[in-house]
């Protein structure tokens, strides 16, 4: 089953959803299929139930960050310059805002097939990361969708039971995100590391002594 | 008959018991500081760096490239290159490592530090017992401490220090034959001084990373 | 990972729970572990109890997070290895495998005949070890002390010292190298592999008649956490759990990956799924693991044991993602990395097949008495270096 394949037929039964065939340019050639938010516990459920796939065990579900990235072009604009109009070049800089990705590795224990990759974007890293929970679809989403609320920060609408799972309930942050500042007073214990000792004792000094 | 299986289980354990009278094989277990295993050849434990000749100081073969320094996974080798040079194992004038630290209580003897130098310079050692009453600098140790000679690394791994004798000598050989060439081309220019970042002897198969490289 | 409770707390008067002054009929929260000896490391349950009987159990984990996934975006993809072998302690080969296998898919990499067949031979034995080690651990938490576990430990101090002499290591091997394995076998390790698995068929017959028949054994797992055939498939259990329900799938079978088409072995299978055939079908993948072995340690050639190519130094594999899966004695072990490129890993995903295991312990453990959760909890088989990574 090419991502072609499955494009169409899901397409097919499933009105008015979006997929993208997302190619992967590795060796692997494990090429991946975007799908739309909105629709994708329908599609999940067509891809769990559909006779030609059967996609009936879903092996790994991750996220992935993207944060923003600057992107400078150059742009030629026309100006007035001492009087004379001339085309001159400027770099304008935009800023994208990122986005948290959700993969899920599909496989079929029926029919012995897969890997069919799905991904999910949210609309940026901060407000708006709510991405609908295929935990109803496939119950082995659970303990992963968890682990990605925890450290990543995606919300799982229609998760039964989202709360952290690696770390603790009072830790606010979210350590995977590629921006994550790690807290400076982690390691207390001064090893040979010269950084960290002195993080340690900077922390000291602000905080007062252990 | 209820009863039976454990019956049979019970068999099995009599049986390894009154075996263990009679065959060695059955008695395991090896009572430690009075009896030791053999010693298995493999055997990895914690890096130190290996000197030729006798002194340690003159002798050490590391020319503080700072590769190991880089690719070890817990980043636990701390170097300070010197600023003058010396000769190395085979014969080129080098930099040396000015202060070569390694954190024992960091390391995971993962080996990936001997993998990765050109050199063959660092090697891992088979001593394990190291207790030490101060935590941290009883194991972040030094130079001094890390310098055992070659005779000690043909000790520990005969086979693994063989190989890399042999391909020393060649190295040498090989740079011996092209100094008399240059010198014979050209007798006024002395060769030039290799550089510090990787010309080593394996520069050839194992190219060095380049500085773009994390 | 919640923040501790007190240990047992009686759960405040409920519609559901209103019992009568004596405690008769209230629910009970008690906190297992984390420093319980039965619960194979620092892992906890929250378990609601009504008498004896647990209503509901929480796996509660993350003491043991050291955020490996991170770790390994700062490290180069060798720089990984090593860290791999400390997911799954008692495997660390299979570890080293499944991420040697993932980075080979990511960058294209062949590995020579001499490699694939040690891979074989060192995967075989390890999940030997993991099968005798879990099957000694799971009668220790049903109160056979020691016996069974110390014969396995016997068995496994052999392998342990064959893989010393081969990697340097007993337990941290850090072995597998990107198109190979990092040393040649030392010279008479073949012979002395062989004659080791010469012995193994007595150990096995042995190891059956201690236990196989005991009526006690029979009758604390017979019956005892059923898990479905449909709701193993839907939970992505993995394994030989999923084995014993009767599901026919076997990664080593189904993507054929190293050179396993050209073993012949049997996958074993459960049929009623509870606690006795996940001991059994144990029991039955060291026979055929032992298979295997034969086969591999017959069959393998002479040749170069790592794919010239491949650079130690320097490795940058080009941009693309890569999933690749083994079969690792505790289930499916798979690494999902992305690259962008450069040096480290973008992206470096651990697909635990203990903490996807873990998934259905509360659903095995609801209705059966608090002496049941541990005797489930070790038929999963978990280690929470790999849970937790
Ligand atoms: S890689 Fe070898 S030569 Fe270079 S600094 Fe390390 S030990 Fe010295
Ligand atoms: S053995 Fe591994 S951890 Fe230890 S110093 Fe060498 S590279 Fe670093």
């Amino acid at each position: 089953m090419t991502p072609e394949n499955i494009k169409s037929e899901v397409e097919a039964s499933i009105p008015g959803c979006q997929l993208e065939i997302v190619s992967n340019p590795s060796p692997s050639g494990q090429h991946s299929l975007r799908i739309d938010p909105a629709h994708a516990v329908a599609i999940a459920t067509f891809l769990r139930d559909a006779e030609p796939l059967r996609l009936d065990y879903c092996s790994n579900v991750t996220g992935v960050d993207w944060p923003g990235k600057e992107i400078s072009e150059k742009v030629k604009v026309k100006k007035l310059v001492d009087g004379v109009e001339q085309e001159v070049e400027e770099i304008r800089k935009t800023q994208t805002i990122g986005h948290l990705e959700v993969v899920y590795h599909l496989f079929s224990m029926e029919k012995k097939h897969g890997p069919v990759i799905l991904r999910m974007r949210t609309e940026d890293r901060a407000e708006r990361v709510h991405l609908p929970s295929l935990t109803p679809v496939w119950r082995s989403a659970e303990f992963q969708e968890r682990e990605i609320f925890d450290l990543y920060g995606v919300i799982f609408d229609g998760h039964p039971d989202l709360r952290r799972i690696l770390m603790w309930d009072g830790f606010e942050d979210h350590p995977m995100r590629r921006d994550y500042v790690e807290p400076d007073d982690f390691e207390y214990e001064p090893t040979a590391h010269d950084e960290v000792l002195e993080r340690a004792r900077q922390h000291r000094t602000v905080m007062g002594p252990l | 008959m209820f009863g039976e299986g454990i019956l049979k289980g019970l068999a099995e354990t009599a049986r390894n018991f009154l075996g263990s009278y009679v065959s060695k094989k059955r008695l395991t277990t090896v009572q430690y500081p009075e009896q030791r295993l053999p010693q298995i050849e493999a055997y990895r434990n914690f890096p130190f760096l290996v000197y030729d000749g006798d002194d340690w100081q003159q002798g050490l073969r590391c020319v503080s490239c700072f590769i190991c320094e880089k690719e070890c996974p817990p980043k636990c080798i701390i170097i300070e290159k010197s600023t003058d040079k010396k000769p190395d194992a085979v014969g080129k004038l080098q930099f040396y490592p000015k202060v070569f630290n390694i954190d024992v209580s960091v390391c995971m003897s993962c080996q990936i530090c001997v993998e990765v130098c050109p050199f063959d310079a660092i090697k891992m050692d088979t001593d394990f017992e190291l207790s030490s009453t101060d935590r941290f600098s009883g194991l972040l140790w030094d130079k001094k401490h890390l310098a055992k000679s070659n005779e000690h690394y043909h000790k520990i791994h005969p086979t693994e220090a063989a190989a890399v004798d042999a391909q020393l000598a060649a190295e040498r050989a090989k740079i011996a034959a092209k100094t008399k060439a240059t010198a014979e081309a050209k007798p006024a220019t002395p060769t030039p001084p290799a550089n510090a970042n990787g010309a080593g002897p394996n520069a050839a198969n194992q190219p060095v990373p380049t500085a773009t490289e994390k | 990972m919640s923040t501790a409770t007190e240990p047992v707390r009686i759960l405040p008067q409920s519609p559901a729970n209103s019992g009568s002054d004596s405690g008769e009929g209230q629910l009970l929260e008690v906190s297992m572990g984390p420093q319980h000896p039965s619960t194979h490391g620092v892992f906890r349950m929250d378990v609601v109890l009504d008498g004896e009987r647990v209503v509901r159990l929480k796996p509660v984990f993350g003491y043991l997070h050291r955020n490996h996934e991170k770790i390994a975006e700062h490290e180069t993809y060798l720089g990984s290895m090593p860290y791999t072998d400390r997911l799954d302690y008692i495997c660390s080969l299979t570890n080293n495998w499944a991420y040697a296998l993932a980075v080979e898919k990511l960058a294209g990499i062949q590995v020579p005949e001499r490699a694939e067949y040690i891979r074989i031979i060192t995967a075989e034995m390890t999940r030997f070890l993991n099968h005798a080690a879990l099957i000694g651990f799971l009668t220790q938490d049903m109160g056979a002390s020691g016996t069974p576990l110390m014969y396995a430990f016997r068995e496994r101090e052999t392998i342990l010292d064959l893989f010393e002499s081969l990697t340097g290591a007993r337990m941290m091997c850090n072995y597998m190298r990107f198109g190979g394995c990092r040393v040649d076998l030392p010279a008479g390790w073949l012979d002395q592999a062989k004659k080791f698995a010469a012995t193994l068929p007595r150990f096995l017959e042995e190891f059956e008649r201690l236990l196989a028949t005991n009526e006690i054994l029979m009758a604390r797992t017979q019956g005892v956490g059923v898990l479905s055939k449909e709701f193993a498939v839907n939970a992505g259990v993995t394994g030989p759990v999923l084995r014993a329900s009767g599901v026919n799938y076997d990664v080593r079978k189904v993507d054929k990956y190293g050179i396993y088409d050209r073993f012949a072995f049997k996958v074993p299978l459960g049929e009623h799924g509870d606690t006795y055939d996940r001991y059994m079908i144990r029991l039955l993948e060291m026979r055929e693991s032992l298979k295997i072995l034969n086969q591999a340690l017959r069959d393998i050639p002479e040749g170069p044991i790592v794919d010239p190519k491949t650079k130690i130094r320097g490795f940058k594999p080009k941009p693309g993602e890569a999933y690749g899966r083994i079969e690792a004695p505790k289930g499916e072990l798979g690494f999902y990395l992305i690259s962008d490129g450069t040096a480290n890993p973008y992206r470096y995903r651990v697909r635990s097949s203990c903490m996807m295991n873990l998934t259905v312990l509360e659903d095995l453990c609801i209705g059966h008495n608090v002496a049941d959760v541990v005797v489930i909890l070790g038929s999963i088989d978990i280690v929470m270096g790999e849970v937790d990574r």
